[in-house]
């Protein structure tokens, strides 16, 4: 009993209540407090730019979801059309018929084929498929929604403007330093420009009337103003009939050749305009008047409508961004998927379950699972250039294929796909497993009647993150050619040349048309659309799987 | 060693003597069922059971005792070949099951689990109805040869696990619904629908409330008229209440086994006596 050992030690007192003990109290609570306003603040900055980017793909996205369209009134004339073998109709003739008598009588023939600018190109193929779906109509008056071509389509939208600025800043301020050397002159409540003109006798002959360039000297003359100028944007200033100025003053006076004299020229509309303090506008270049009267005659009658633009959707690729949709991409873009789910789930399952389950731990095994971690992390244009070198250029696979697209994006997502199966399959509780074992299930019973049901949850999130991951990747695509123009969705399948819906978009957004601007941002709209529904979908088969236990 | 106990200096009180019902099986009654000999096993390096000898007889309840980590549940799962899933497990010597080595290299683990069943410590019930929990043995071994003998396997083992009257009427709804105390007994009904000879429990009754392991133990007693069980329980009082024998394990080694009535009333050795009475452990 002596050798019993006293247990030691002395309890410390603690002064909860100290002023010490209070300051690290208020500490604590202001760390905690940092900590959320931390994290709220970085949870609003992510929605906000999340909500800007959403907003401004919606602004600029949102034209292209409705299409200008003419309902044009076309006389299907049995003369044009020989209702024997109408395919071989003139429906050129037709949509010109129609459109023409909508303009301005009395105008030329140029201006008259002119106001067939105002619909798409596309506009005879679209009758023509019409007529020949419907062969009834020969002879007869019909209807037809036709659409506008892209720069009336973006007019009528609002998009561009009817009329620009005549005169950009550098015309004006060439103008003010002309006004502040007091060259702009006032005569006869006529705007004049006086210039001091040599009349080169090399230039001009005199004679009645005299003759010569009288249009170079005008422009040397001004050029000698300001000289430091070199752009023929500068000769805006004179109006067109100005050199006339110099041939007056030649045939009032004809001792003037060869001398230096002082002429006003006539100063041009527009820089009149903008002396008065005005800004002048001019109709946009794009347009012409005709067609303008034309089109104002047509929206005046009520034809021109908004519609919303189903051809986005049902149409497939053109070079006209009025007639351009998604079709083919989206189609291309569904092939190519079901290759890559069809190849990647499989493989990606039975590879997780092999070096979860069965695969023994060793150097091999180790290896492999490193390099399944590190492929994750593997830039997919690298995976790209792994097709493009094995698929299409070692197997010779056809190109642009979504065989061959499909199949790289498996390689993408592949490592995605294992690491969320094993992931799940980990998370399976171990007594699941030892129960099965003990009622004498084997390895593969337990594994398929109840580790792998389990973990479903897990492994259909993670092949729809890769799906989601493959549907919205354009690099190693664009490697292996998937960036086809289709313009027709018939003839595409998973061996034929296709393109999707990222290789799209990268397509529009390089291309110069003002539709593709709206068009891009829609088509990234509805790219975002699917990948809201493929995440609908997640949670929907998660929700299923989770409710049966 | 007697010196040690001597010089503690906490005496505790006396335990009150342990309640021991029909805790002995006579020569004449022993049936050996399973026997270990020489068995050894290691987890990698570290060596987690050394020469167990145990002999368990058929039709009676042998208990498992020992403090936590002595190795009991090790050598309850090695009864079955549990531990061939566990990486890095190797284990030595002879376990027969009617005289044949359940270790030989003809044995198929899965039958041997068929015939030698299992309950685990915390009740894991398959996340399926109730009646698919039962039937999924006999489905998996093909013992059912009908719908209707499938539905008569899954009765009958409800049955005798004591749980039909409470489950009759929601054989459709998730096992996992049911209380402790039902999971444990689906489990049970789940390990007995395959007709197994042995039934392997370990630690059933450590997650369950008293009145719930008073029904197991009672089913444990209605189950061994027919059946060879093997408990393994940290609670003293329940393996002199049900078991016919009992195993003291200590440190990995069988320290000793006996009848009950004797290990809990006259022990052998200084060590079995100071666990019984809850000297240490």
């Amino acid at each position: 009993m002596s050798e019993a050992q006293t247990i030691g030690g002395r309890p410390r007192t603690t002064d909860w209540a100290s002023s010490d003990s209070q300051r690290r109290i208020r500490k604590r609570y202001g760390a905690d407090r940092r900590l959320q306003a931390f994290g709220i603040l970085a949870i609003a900055l992510a929605m906000g730019l999340l909500g800007i980017l959403l907003t401004s793909l919606i602004i600029t996205g949102y034209p292209a979801f409705v299409q200008t369209k003419v309902d044009l009134t076309i006389t299907v004339d049995p003369a044009k059309v020989d209702p024997k073998d109408p395919a071989q109709g003139n429906f050129k003739a037709l949509i010109r018929d129609a459109i023409v008598k909508f303009g301005p009588e009395g105008a030329s023939d140029k201006a008259k084929s002119d106001r067939m600018k105002i619909l798409t190109s596309d506009a005879a193929y679209i009758l023509r498929d019409y007529v020949l779906s419907h062969p009834d109509t020969i002879g007869k008056t019909i209807t037809l929604p036709i659409p506008a071509s892209d720069p009336f389509d973006q007019l009528y939208k609002g998009v561009i403007p009817k009329e620009v600025d005549a005169l950009n800043w550098s015309q004006m301020r060439w103008f003010e330093r002309l006004q502040s050397r007091n060259v702009v002159v006032d005569q006869a409540g006529q705007m004049g420009l006086k210039l001091d003109v040599y009349v080169n006798p090399a230039k001009v002959e005199a004679g009645s009337p005299p003759s010569g360039d009288f249009a170079v000297l005008a422009r040397d003359s001004l050029q000698a103003y300001l000289p430091e100028v070199h752009d023929t944007a500068l000769f805006t200033m004179l109006a067109p009939d100005a050199p006339n100025a110099i041939a007056e003053s030649v045939s009032a006076d004809p001792s003037v050749i060869g001398k230096t004299v002082p002429v006003v020229f006539p100063v041009s509309q527009p820089f009149v305009e903008f002396a008065k303090g005005g800004t002048p506008k001019v109709l946009n270049t794009r347009f012409s008047s005709d067609q303008m009267a034309t089109f104002d005659a047509m929206i005046a009658k009520g034809i021109v409508q908004t519609p919303f633009n189903w051809d986005l959707f049902f149409n497939a690729d053109s070079r006209f961004p009025e007639r351009a949709g998604l079709a083919g991409a989206i189609t291309g873009t569904f092939y190519m998927l079901v290759v890559c789910f069809s190849l990647s789930f499989p493989i990606g399952i039975a590879a997780a379950v092999y070096l979860e389950e069965f695969a023994p731990k060793n150097r091999l095994t180790d290896f492999i699972e490193v390099n399944i971690n590190n492929l994750a992390a593997v830039p997919s244009v690298v995976f790209g250039l792994l097709g493009l070198a094995v698929f299409l250029g070692f197997f010779g696979l056809p190109r642009s294929t979504p065989l061959v697209g499909g199949m790289v994006l498996a390689l993408v997502t592949l490592p995605t796909i294992i690491i969320a199966t094993r992931a799940a399959l980990k998370s399976v509780p171990p007594s699941i497993r030892e129960a099965a074992l003990g009622v004498g299930a084997s390895k593969h019973q337990v594994m398929l009647h109840h580790v792998l049901p389990l973990a479903m949850p897990g492994v259909l999130t993670g092949t729809i993150i890769g799906m989601a991951h493959a549907l919205g990747e354009t690099a190693p695509l664009l490697l292996i050619g998937m960036n086809a123009f289709i313009p027709s969705v018939e003839s595409m399948g998973v061996l034929e040349p296709a393109t999707t819906l990222p290789t799209q978009i990268f397509s529009w957004a390089d291309s110069p048309e003002r539709g593709f601007v709206s068009r891009t941002s829609a088509a990234i709209l509805v790219l975002l659309g699917f990948l809201v529904v493929m995440n609908l979908l997640a949670i929907v088969l998660r929700q299923r799987f989770q409710r049966k236990w | 060693m007697e010196a040690k106990v001597e010089a503690r200096p906490v005496v505790r009180p006396a335990p009150p003597a342990l309640e021991v019902r029909g805790g002995t099986l006579p020569e004449d009654q022993r049936e050996l069922k399973m026997a270990a000999r020489n068995v050894n096993l290691w987890y990698g390096d570290k060596q987690a059971l050394f020469d167990v000898d145990l002999d368990i007889f058929d039709r009676s309840v042998t208990a498992l005792i020992g403090p936590s980590g002595c190795g009991k549940s090790t050598f309850l799962r090695c009864l079955n070949r549990m531990n061939d899933v566990i990486e890095g497990c190797v284990m030595k010597g002879d376990i027969t099951l009617d005289g044949q080595n359940v270790y030989a290299p003809n044995v198929d683990p899965v039958q041997l689990r068929a015939r030698v069943g299992m309950v685990f410590q915390k009740p894991n019930p398959f996340p399926k109805s109730i009646f698919e929990n039962v039937a999924y043995g006999p489905r998996i071994h093909g013992l059912a040869s009908s719908k209707d003998d499938l539905e008569e396997i899954v009765v009958n083992s409800l049955n005798r696990a004591g749980l039909f009257e409470e489950v009759k009427d929601r054989l459709n709804e998730p096992g996992t619904g049911l209380s402790g105390g039902q999971q444990q007994r689906l489990c049970i009904a789940r390990a007995i629908s395959v007709n197994p000879e042995v039934l392997l429990m370990d630690e059933p009754c450590s997650a369950l409330d008293p009145i719930a392991t008073a029904r197991i133990e009672s089913l444990m007693e209605q189950l061994k008229e027919s059946l060879c069980i093997v408990i393994v329980t940290h609670s003293m009082q329940q393996a002199a209440r049900v078991s016919q024998r009992t195993a003291f394990f200590h440190l990995g080694k069988l320290i000793e086994v006996g009848d009950t009535t004797q290990i809990f009333t006259n022990p052998k050795l200084e060590r079995t006596q100071d666990y019984i009475t809850g000297r240490f452990g």
